[in-house]
């Protein structure tokens, strides 16, 4: 499918790219990443791994409720669209542009333009439940596929507005992602080891809230925690770094829901 | 409330067999503040009980040391094919009922 296309966007990289410098953009080398599951402990691992108590199952078969639910004006519901069976690789290429509105979407995004302009329906509030379950749903979906992001085309300049966020030194204590994640990953912050802040479990549950929650949820933690001013939800520099984020963990396989601390 | 409850659909009598419950609640505990420092009130699943054919094999009663979501996992012996009926409640009244079948053999 495409395989044209691909061939030819290669030829394009190929051509602009001076060589060498996709390895050189890389803060961690393709063949060192680590899923942030490799720094739980057994008992996460275990609880993520188990198919019945993972917490994150309780959204997972919500969402696959919904998405046989009618909503909307034209009282339609996911599945009258979708076949399951075309679902299964989806959220790994996501964030990824709107052919139609040339919008950078994440996997939310995506569900609610989806809800508004086929099905007439209301959007879904930003970490609520039903948001929650839908996108965990299809993530689950995914599950073991690798994550594989186009940043080519229109797509490149978020990448770069994300790379450059990712970049940015924010907040009290004047840090940037890069700075735990890129250079000190392995390391202890007080009792925890700092994972190198992959995107691959998301939404996921985390222990610390006590409930599922999405990756720019997840980013606000990170924001909080070196005291830097949180955007709000739905923010264009959080589609940007989740693009970003995805590009870094290219090849991580899929492991929504996860669970972590 | 949703619910999650895996117990083996046939077992042999006098088997052992694993009961598991997840049952998706907030577990409120009572000593947390919103955004605007109102205390919240406590909401948590006070009372969970398992009846085996209408025999009472499994009771608990949980507080607000129990994390949000909670996960239960017990044991009891195959006795004969019925229902395995599940009822939980929490400090607001609203209740919580699941019922899985099993099929026992010899």
């Amino acid at each position: 499918m495409r395989r044209g296309g691909r061939v030819a966007r290669l030829l394009l990289a190929a051509a602009f790219a001076a060589p060498g410098a996709q390895a050189q953009e890389r803060g961690i080398p393709l063949d060192q990443l680590k899923s942030g599951s490799e720094f739980l402990g057994q008992d996460l691992r275990a609880l993520q791994a188990d198919e019945f108590a993972n917490p994150g199952m309780l959204w997972v078969e919500r969402g696959a409720k919904l998405w046989r639910e009618p909503a909307g004006k034209k009282s339609l519901a996911c599945a009258s669209c979708h076949k399951e069976v075309n679902m299964r690789w989806v959220a790994a290429r996501y964030p990824r542009i709107d052919s139609r509105s040339g919008k950078l979407l994440n996997l939310e995004g995506r569900i609610n333009l989806c809800r508004a302009q086929r099905m007439g329906a209301e959007p879904l509030r930003y970490e609520s439940d039903e948001l929650l379950a839908l996108t965990a749903y299809l993530a689950r979906q995914s599950r073991g596929a690798p994550i594989a992001v186009s940043i080519d085309g229109p797509a490149r300049a978020h990448f770069e507005a994300g790379r450059a966020s990712y970049n940015l030194r924010r907040g009290q204590m004047n840090l940037a992602c890069a700075h735990c994640h890129d250079t000190n990953w392995g390391k202890r912050l007080l009792s925890e080891t700092i994972s190198q802040g992959h995107p691959n479990a998301y939404p996921a549950y985390r222990l610390e809230w006590q409930t599922m929650g999405s990756l720019e949820r997840r980013m606000r933690a990170c924001l909080s925690g070196i005291r830097a001013e949180m955007l709000p939800y739905g923010s264009q520099e959080y589609f940007d770094l989740e693009l970003y984020l995805a590009w870094r963990a290219q090849g991580l396989p899929i492991e929504t829901p996860g669970v972590r601390r | 409330m949703a619910a999650r409850i895996q117990i083996p659909r046939q077992a042999k009598r006098g088997e052992v067999i694993e009961v598991r419950v997840l049952i998706q609640h907030p577990m409120e505990t009572g000593f947390r503040h919103d955004d605007v420092g109102r205390l919240i009130k406590r909401n948590v699943i006070n009372a969970f009980s398992c009846r085996y054919s209408g025999v009472e094999v499994f009771r608990a009663d949980l507080s607000s040391g129990i994390a949000a979501n909670p996960y239960l996992q017990f044991y009891t012996v195959a006795e004969a094919s019925g229902n395995l009926e599940f009822t939980w409640i929490d400090d607001e009244r609203v209740q919580g009922s699941e019922r899985q079948p099993i099929a026992v053999s010899g």
